[in-house]
């Protein structure tokens, strides 16, 4: 069964801006996969509960310790920063208040 | 033709004065410098830290400090593990120029073994891929036929060990991103289980599956790589608590009584006449040499591939959400701030990457969700459920690593489906989380290597290494690459 | 024919937790530092950084979720919440989806609006950085650029949801006042609202009064006051009930709150909804919170302030005076508990401490802990009024005199000589006095002219300078009179 993706929907929620051309042949390449992933539509699962990770382990917290050591010093957060102003990141306006 | 170097002699050497740790790097940077533009395996290579280090280890050992077994043996480094001050890209354009202000656990835990970093190597863009061809920075060549890819997603750090720019390398495997290449360039290569390793500081593709496990020349060489680097960490909540299994047991062992599941599933009719034929002379030679060996079905491994062609794109799709131009790497201006980010994204990130995190974006969209990606989770629940009853009657599973040898560079690239099928034998143990290794067994007729992988049950790595030596006796493969360049 | 629409209310209320490290990294909760000097690769989503759970933050949520009569999930997990936003670093939030910490429970209201409001869930989450948006008229939709700080990204937040159970914006006040001082109560958060350490949405609809399904929902925001958050629902009401009288739809979106013009405006037009693509946060593994771990939380409870209030009426507070001190800050109701069980008079002790005594803090901008009332001065103060060493005019200065550091009451009394004179000797020299000065007012009040005695005790009171005890001079006046 052909599958019929919105790719330009997808690909906005995705934050990926793509030519009408490039949006065709990853919709075409999605659609060809998803074909093949949805084989495991075709699996009896009732009852079967989904596995999201693969251990059994639980509980894995940290104490409400603050570690000083691996707080990063203010220049070496920003230095990497494509753009700064004074001691902030800059970035172009939000259109959005989401 | 003389034995060929690999961890364990080097370590003795060192440690009775026949070599010094700085002849070892200097043997290892030689051997990229003759290799390098013929493989690509390196992005980074860190010559000056390398021959530091190196100082530094045999000054250690001569003072009589011994860090353990990688003190001084230079490792390579697949450049999705974060390095504090030394630039670290995935191979992508997107973090181009990026250097991190921490090093990921593995880096902290193999600088406190003493080891000597070599370097970083190139990867299939954020891992995405089994034939490194999907770089930024162009694709590694394999050195048994450079017109072919050495896998991937962690093809440089193969080829490291391969050609001898290092003697050991780490790469991660989230869908058989360590086995896969392993088996194309004639190395070892080993998953460890899940939350063996840390994974703080590995950049991720798809977490619930990323492990970062080590490529090495024998599978004794893989116990010591990963005894430095396994082991709970704090930082990693999904990091196992306690202590790491005793990983040199099974070691000299050999297969006597080992009962040996032989997977139904992966004898199939696409896998070449030639890996078919060297996996099946090497579970006879199993047999003869004490193991019991049994036919083992495993139904739901058919559906693997399509359930994590869903669970690892979607976990992507999140994971790379962060790379948006905003805190580091680079920007593509826009006149807002969801322009800027969409303009970043699409100009830094690769076709293969971008495939990818749409298909996961779709994966987990309203209205797909539980056909998709939720069915994908419960199939993995039968993988595991498989898995489990077969581990019931035996102790473990063997079988191919890859249907194939190594594939010429632009064969797959074409057809994402066809290349994605390259995994298909590795990706069941990335999904249920278990431990697996590829050893090299032999050639094929065009001289490419072939692997051999052996799985085991949560946190069976004894009896997984003791197998896997076994088979590598058995084998006996210790053929090299024309290219590899010889380490003192 | 007129419809009556009915609204309904429900409210989302953020908490910032008061926990010393962030919800999954190891940085310090630190409002007041300077701008990106509290991050590190976790809480700024360096590529490679993994969260870790704060254990702590688990315990206030249950906390919380206790005292708002919740079941606490005995499974839960986290959840990533997708959506780009530039101080979301990791452009997912992890949050809780279907499997929050706790679930189905209530909060009573009292009074007029009162009633039991219905809590859907209490999730963890955490918090973002902030945006400075630059330029234009300072709103966003106008700005230039933005500049981030990512220190507030990662603090511990949870998020309370009601049912839409909500009826009037009264009720939803007091709501908010209620749930305000069951967080402080817990010590969990200082929950303040100008600070932005509690936040309150409203979603609200309106429907045909008797109706069963729900209309369209509006999302309010910017509400940052108890008031404006009465005032903006109130006028939202209102403005549905209007555009839907006058054939018109209400659209689904976000309308922020113009506390100035008094309307709420349009923000954002949702697009239908938004699409989280809410996925199971792998990086961690999930919470078993097991009976022994919720029964130490129950453990750990304090008193919660409608039981405080009515333990406070059963002391003789008013119930306005009970809710006064009970919903105050914790170190007020500690002062109150403390000078009440050194023998203070519970209504005295609740009259000084919301009255004087913070209204002479607020003047000098100083806070009860770090002024130098103590629970003894306290005590002793109200004592010395109700004893009538000293009068109640006089009280206030002697307050003044102690909050300045001058020593205890009775010192502060003597050094600035205003200990109350009640010693009938000493006064009927005074009163005589003042008798013999006024001699045609006294033969009024001799003649039965009684509201005169004010008079008399006026004069005595500004002839000793306001230390003579009003009642000791009345009485001696009296005493003259039947003479
Ligand atoms: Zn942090």
């Amino acid at each position: 069964m052909p599958i019929d993706i919105d790719i330009a929907h997808v690909a906005r929620l995705a934050r990926i801006e793509l030519s009408d051309a490039e949006l065709a042949e990853h919709g075409r390449h999605c659609a060809d996969i998803l074909e093949h992933a949805a084989k495991v539509q075709a699996l009896d699962t009732e009852g079967i509960q989904p596995t999201s990770h693969p251990l059994p382990l639980v509980n894995a917290f940290r104490d409400d310790v603050v570690t000083p050591g691996r707080v990063l010093a203010r220049d070496v957060v920003l230095d990497q920063a494509p753009a700064v102003e004074d001691v902030y990141f800059r970035v172009p306006p939000a259109l959005e208040d989401e | 033709m003389s034995a060929r170097q690999t961890i364990r002699r080097a370590a003795a050497a060192m440690r009775d004065g026949s070599l010094t740790s700085v002849e070892l790097t200097r043997a290892a940077l030689k051997a990229a410098s003759m290799t390098e533009s013929q493989v690509h395996a390196y992005l980074t290579l860190d010559t000056e830290g390398a021959l530091q280090a190196a100082e530094m280890a045999d000054s250690e050992l001569g003072a009589g400090d011994d860090r353990g077994p990688l003190h001084g043996i230079p490792i390579a480094l697949k450049d999705n593990m974060v390095t504090k001050g030394i630039e670290t890209t995935c191979s992508s354009r997107i973090l181009s120029g990026y250097v991190p202000p921490y090093s990921a656990t593995v880096v902290e835990r193999l600088e406190e073994g003493g080891a000597v970093i070599t370097g970083k190597t190139n990867l299939d863009e954020f891992a995405m891929g089994s034939s490194t061809e999907h770089s930024a920075f162009g694709p590694t060549r394999n050195p048994w036929d450079t017109d072919r890819v050495p896998g991937g997603s962690s093809g440089g750090s193969a080829v490291t060990v391969a050609v001898g720019s290092a003697l050991g390398a780490l790469g991660s495997d989230t869908g058989g991103s360590v086995r896969q290449p392993a088996s194309l360039t004639g190395v070892v290569g080993m998953k460890p289980t899940y939350g063996l390793v840390s994974r703080y500081g590995l950049i991720p593709f798809a977490s619930s599956l990323d492990q970062i496990g080590p490529f090495t020349r024998t599978v004794a060489d893989a116990v010591d790589v990963l005894s430095v680097i396994a082991g709970h960490d704090p930082h990693d909540a999904t990091s196992i608590p306690g202590s790491v299994p005793n990983l040199d047991a099974g070691l000299g062992r050999g297969l006597d009584g080992v009962k040996v599941g032989v997977v139904s599933e992966m004898q199939r009719d696409e896998t070449e006449p030639a890996v078919r034929g060297a996996v099946a002379n090497i579970i006879e030679q199993m047999e003869a040499n004490g193991a019991k060996v049994q036919e083992v079905s495993l139904p739901s491994f058919e559906y693997a591939l399509s359930a994590y062609y869903l669970i690892a794109p979607a976990e992507a799709s999140a994971n790379l959400a962060r790379f948006d131009g905003v805190r580091y790497g680079n920007r593509v201006d826009g006149a807002n701030v969801a322009d800027m980010m969409s303009k970043t994204r699409a100009d830094g990130f690769g076709a293969e990457v971008i495939r990818r995190i749409l298909l996961g974006t779709y994966a987990l969209s309203a209205g797909h969700f539980d056909a998709f990606y939720g069915q994908a989770l419960k199939v993995r629940s039968l993988v595991r459920r498989d898995l489990d009853a077969a581990y019931e009657d035996v102790d473990v599973l063997v079988g191919p690593t890859s249907p194939t040898t190594a594939f010429e560079l632009g064969a797959k690239t074409a057809d994402p489906l066809t290349m994605y099928l390259t995994d298909v034998f590795t990706i069941p143990a990335n999904l249920s989380g278990h431990p697996a290794i590829s050893v090299p067994v032999g050639l094929d007729e065009a001289g490419l290597p072939i692997g051999f992988q052996v799985m085991a049950p949560a946190l069976g790595e004894p009896t997984l290494f003791q197998v896997a030596e076994a088979v590598e006796s058995i084998a006996a493969f210790d053929q090299e690459p024309e290219l590899a360049g010889s380490l003192a | 024919m007129t419809t009556t629409w009915e609204p309904v209310i429900g409210l989302e209320t953020h908490v910032e937790l008061e926990t010393e490290s962030k919800m999954f990294c190891g940085c310090p909760v630190d409002f007041n530092a300077e701008p990106n000097t509290v991050t590190c690769p976790v809480c700024l989503g360096l590529p490679g950084a993994l969260p870790v759970p704060n254990r702590r933050a688990i315990d206030m949520i249950m906390k919380i979720g206790l005292a708002l009569n919740c079941s606490i999930s005995e499974h839960t997990i986290f959840h990533r919440k997708n959506y780009f936003y530039a101080d979301l670093p990791k452009n997912y939030q992890i949050s809780q989806f279907d499997l929050p910490v706790c679930e189905e429970g209530f909060l009573d209201i009292e009074g007029e609006a009162g009633g039991r409001v219905g809590i859907e869930r209490v999730h963890q989450e955490e918090d973002t950085g902030k945006s400075n948006h630059m330029g234009g008229d300072g709103r966003i939709t106008s700005a230039e650029y933005s500049l981030l700080d990512f220190n507030r990204s990662g603090v511990p937040l949870v998020e309370i949801v009601t049912k839409p159970e909500i009826r009037s914006a009264t009720q939803a006040r007091a709501y908010g006042l209620e749930l305000r001082a069951v967080i402080v109560s817990l010590g969990v958060s200082d929950a303040k609202l100008e600070e932005g350490s509690i936040r309150f949405d409203a979603n609200i609809s309106v429907r045909p009064k008797g109706a069963t399904t729900l209309g369209t929902k509006v999302e309010i925001k910017n509400m940052n006051s108890y008031r404006s958050m009465e005032r903006a629902i109130a006028h939202e009401v209102i403005r549905q009930a209007q555009v839907l009288d006058d054939g018109g739809r209400i659209v689904q979106e976000t309308r922020h709150w113009d506390e100035d013009a008094g309307v709420t405006r349009s923000g954002r037009v949702k697009e239908g909804f938004s699409d989280y693509r809410f996925f199971s946060e792998p990086d961690m593994v999930p919470m078993v919170i097991d009976q022994e771990w919720q029964d130490r939380i129950a453990g750990e409870l304090p008193e919660l302030p409608s039981d405080r209030r009515k333990r406070y009426q059963g002391m003789g507070l008013g119930e306005y005076q009970a809710a006064l001190v009970a919903g105050s800050e914790p170190e007020l109701v500690q002062m109150f508990e403390g000078a009440v069980d050194a023998g203070g008079s519970p209504p005295s002790v609740a009259n000084w401490l919301t009255g004087e005594v913070v209204a002479a803090l607020r003047r000098s901008d100083h806070s009860l802990a770090a002024s130098a009332l103590t629970i003894s001065h306290l005590v002793e103060l109200v004592g010395l009024v109700e004893s009538s060493t000293i009068s109640t005019s006089a009280a206030k200065a002697v307050l003044a005199g102690v909050l300045d550091g001058e020593g205890s009451p009775g010192e502060v009394a003597e050094a600035r000589d205003l200990l109350q004179v009640s010693d009938a000797g000493a006064l009927e020299a005074a009163v005589g006095q003042v008798i013999s000065e006024n001699p045609e007012e006294f033969e009024r009040l001799s003649g039965g002219e009684q509201k005169l005695i004010g008079f008399f005790v006026g004069q005595v009171m500004k002839l000793t300078g306001g230390k003579a005890d009003p009642k000791v001079v009345s009485g001696l006046l009296r005493a003259r009179l039947s003479d």
